[in-house]
């Protein structure tokens, strides 16, 4: 039965998420956007406080996102990718840079929780996982990956470069990419999971950035680090038919979080906007025609379709995960449109408050700052648009590059 | 008199805003081009006697009476209006229709593979749709889901969904025959939600019988910015009854049409809805072909001190009933609009693939194909804002807020995918060998359309 409103038992979730953006991430939010790379120490309070509340009921964590592994029964599920999603918007509505700061709800976590086997899944829990795929000579083209993995034994040998890592001086363990015979392409591309303090996995420097300056962004060099095979996630063996689908199936379940921050960013830069012009006498009214209010009244509906739209699809990606419905296509639509309406929202609020939005006395301009990466990381708008227009017209990667 | 539409005869305003002067040059052009236009007229053979009483749907500015309507008598009274009630609230986020709505959306697609969109091409050109085929779809039942089964409809509840999914699979077909065969379920469906027990009796048992009648949901007026809440349509109470004058303008089979539901400000406190029955005395129609929708025969309603009975006003001037009727209009044109970006996606994407440039499939390239993503991402967001909207109308919530959102984002994307839909296909889509041009004319309605069609 069509219905698209969010679940009653998601409220009190939902409510969980806004309490702790309203009253841990939004007072701190400009502060470490001003100090990057200063360890956000409010937070780890709030972290604990939220495992606690995790291991009592539905979490609102990355660490929620494991695919559901039952068949469903016909009936429809609203699962934890939805429940996830809803509350990372609620938190990136806060600050999204505190919330990708936050301990044990790294992408990485996220990979684990996708691709780990039962026995990594318990071992790795209650950790800190970042992502390490990008390197100096590759970004969205994962499977020119440099990274090298040598079988040694029972351990493997991992040498090479990563950069962009997210949350990676802060974590405990990285999820690394890398290949085991750089010959044989995307197939031979495996994800392990390193502890921070191996030997020969060295933090090189930390970025500084536009926006999301409250998330140390890492550089790592990696100097025969030795990583046991059983923290390989998924199958070892170099699958050429199955290729990529291990590492990748990551994103099914990412793309849709990341456009969830977007969603959380642009929602707060609109609430904040309309506020802001209602003071100065401007408010949009749904029924009467567009063209004949306030320009900005007019401007403020459109940006609030687009985001609705940005919002919708991104549930949409999340619920057909929890339903096992394969979902590369809607998750990868969910990014486009939440990757580059959040930006459009985000900018065109800061000229609809002029310099009271462009301002550092508002948060308008850090959101502004702030959402520009989400049209990058885990994918970037127009791998987005390659993932979409592959599926659309059915075409491999290799006839529509 | 009626308040005159404006015209586009003369000379038109340049961009700047300076009328031209006609200077002598021009005054011996004018006449040269309004006698070379009767000599074409004789000569073709297409001049016809001044009294003409046919409505011609292709040209503007013939007017003539509004359709013989047939007697609307209430056969049975009911003893209270009947109405639908809303569907139960549903608790979880749910994307798949139920089964009874699949089997009507399968029924309806393929209705509208086979029977609208072989026709569209003809149906524009003469802005006609085929003898029988608003019939047609009547007999499908496409109008009974709105009026509860104890008036006659097969309606049990509230089923704004169903609709929505009904029009969307229609407008996959052709939107302006769409139009031409929801434009009666408007009126039965404003019926069914706003009548009194004395209107339902009256004109309901018409739409569920075996010979629905041509009707039209009148709103919009011919004049720029128009804001439906603010009408230039008027309507006074005079001797218990009502008196309206003004011009209604995309008004669906308006040659055809025995029935308006018609927008009027009532005495100045704001618009209200008037059923106008067709062979009134001061009801008369002019066609008014437009860029689009075609196949609807869209026509203009002309008001002259038309005079109505108190049992006339529907839904008892409420405001929110008229606020009610504003937004259902518009989540069906967004339904419309789904259908038919749809129908774009589905057409171009074949097209890109087979047509090769410089040895390979236009596809294969960056250019053309992020085109085709972004046209299949914005539909998917069409649509959910518009089932959004619909779910909520259909379980008794407020939807205002995403009506209006849908429809913003379906008139600017809806027509983004039409023009996109032209572009891929390059010279061919300008061409009508290919049906995209049409459907690019037809999207840029969404955006303007208030009224016609309802959910």
């Amino acid at each position: 039965m069509i219905n698209l409103e969010v679940p009653k038992k998601f409220t009190g979730l939902v409510n969980q998420a806004q309490q702790a953006a309203a009253e841990f991430f939004r007072p701190n939010s400009r502060k470490y956007d001003s100090a990057e790379h200063t360890y956000p120490t409010e937070i780890d309070m709030l972290a604990s406080v939220l495992d606690g509340l995790n291991e009592a009921g539905e979490g609102s964590g990355a660490s929620g996102v494991r695919r559901a592994s039952e068949k469903s029964d016909g009936s429809t599920r609203n699962g934890g990718n939805l429940s996830t999603v809803l509350g990372t918007i609620e938190m990136c509505w806060g600050d999204v840079g505190l919330l990708l700061s936050m301990p044990r709800q790294g992408l990485g976590n996220a990979a684990i929780a996708s691709v780990a086997n039962d026995e990594q899944a318990e071992r790795f829990a209650g950790k800190w996982a970042a992502m390490a795929i990008t390197e100096p000579e590759c970004g969205s083209d994962s499977a020119a990956i440099r990274t090298t993995a040598t079988r040694d034994g029972d351990h493997y040998v991992l040498n090479g470069n990563k950069i962009f890592v997210t949350s990676g001086e802060r974590a405990d363990v990285v999820v690394v990419w890398a290949t085991l015979d750089p010959e044989r392409g995307r197939a031979a591309i495996k994800s392990f999971v390193v502890d921070r303090n191996t030997p020969g996995f060295e933090l090189v420097r930390l970025e500084h950035k536009l926006g999301i300056r409250a998330s140390d962004t890492a550089e790592f060099r990696l100097d025969n680090v030795r990583v046991h095979k059983d923290n390989l996630l998924g199958s070892p063996e170099i699958d050429t038919e199955r290729g990529f689908a291990g590492v990748m199936q990551t994103f099914d379940n990412t793309r849709p979080l990341v456009a969830a921050m977007a969603v959380g960013v642009a929602k707060a830069a609109l609430e904040e906007t309309r506020a802001v012009l209602a003071e100065a006498g401007v408010e949009p009214d749904h029924d009467r025609p567009a063209n004949s209010q306030h320009a900005a009244a007019a401007t403020l509906l459109k940006l609030e379709a687009d985001w609705e739209s940005a919002y919708l699809l991104t549930l949409e990606a999340a619920w057909m995960a929890d339903n096992s419905q394969p979902n590369s296509l809607q998750a990868s639509m969910a990014k486009a449109k939440a990757g580059r309406v959040g930006t459009d929202i985000t900018l065109k609020c800061v000229e609809l408050c002029g310099t009271l939005g462009y301002s550092e006395n508002s948060l308008l301009e850090k959101w502004g700052r702030d959402a520009k990466i989400l049209d990058i990381f885990e994918g970037t708008q127009q791998i987005q648009q390659l993932v979409v227009a592959r599926r659309l017209l059915g075409k491999s990667s290799k006839q529509l590059r | 008199m009626t308040p005159k539409a404006p015209t586009t005869a003369g000379a038109t305003t340049p961009v700047n805003g300076r009328r031209g002067r006609r200077d002598a040059i021009g005054r011996v052009l004018a006449a040269l081009n309004a006698l070379a236009g009767t000599r074409f007229l004789d000569r073709s053979g297409l001049r016809k006697p001044a009294q003409r009483v046919m409505f011609e749907a292709t040209r503007t500015g013939f007017r003539t009476l509004g359709a013989a309507s047939r007697s609307f008598k209430a056969v049975q009274r009911f003893g209270k209006p009947e109405r639908l009630p809303d569907a139960p609230r549903k608790d979880l986020f749910d994307l798949t229709p139920s089964d009874e709505q699949q089997m009507i959306q399968e029924t309806v697609r393929e209705f509208a593979a086979e029977q609208l969109r072989p026709a569209a091409a003809d149906a524009d050109s003469s802005c006609t749709p085929p003898d029988g085929l608003p019939g047609q779809a009547a007999e499908m039942g496409v109008t009974l889901v709105g009026i509860p089964e104890s008036a006659g409809g097969i309606g049990t509840e509230q089923s704004v969904v169903t609709s929505t999914l009904v029009a969307e699979a229609m407008a996959h077909g052709d939107m302006g025959l769409a139009v031409a065969c929801l434009a009666p379920s408007a009126v039965s469906t404003a019926l069914s939600l706003w009548g009194d027990e004395e209107q339902q009796a009256a004109y309901l048992p018409s739409f569920t019988g075996d010979n629905v009648p041509a009707a039209a949901l009148a709103v919009c007026e011919p004049r720029p910015l128009f804001d439906p809440f603010a009408l230039s349509t008027r309507a006074r109470r005079s001797g218990g009854g009502f008196v309206l004058d003004g011009v209604k303008s995309l008004v669906p089979r308006a040659g055809d049409a025995e029935l308006f539901v018609v927008a009027a400000d009532l005495d100045g406190t704001g618009p209200s809805l008037f059923l106008v029955e067709s062979s009134t005395p001061g009801v008369s129609v002019e066609a008014d072909p437009s860029m689009g929708l075609r196949g609807a025969s869209m026509g203009r309603l002309v008001l002259e001190n038309v005079q109505l009975q108190p049992t006339a006003l529907l839904g008892g001037g409420d405001a929110e009933v008229y606020r009610d009727c504003i937004r259902r209009s518009r989540l069906a044109w967004c339904a419309l609009a789904v259908g038919t970006a749809q129908a774009v996606q589905d057409y171009v994407i074949p097209y890109v693939n087979e047509r090769v440039a410089f040895g390979e499939p236009v596809s294969h390239r960056q250019g053309v194909a992020f085109k085709v993503a972004d046209i299949g991402t914005e539909l998917e967001g069409m649509r959910l804002l518009t089932y959004r909207a619909a779910s909520r109308a259909e379980q008794g919530r407020s939807f205002a807020r995403e009506v209006a959102l849908a429809r913003t984002q379906c008139a600017e994307k809806g027509m983004a995918i039409g023009s996109d839909g032209v572009q891929l296909l390059g010279g061919h889509g300008f061409v009508k060998e290919h049906p995209v041009e049409r459907w690019y004319r037809d999207l840029r309605a969404v955006g303007v359309a208030e009224g016609v069609v309802l959910v």
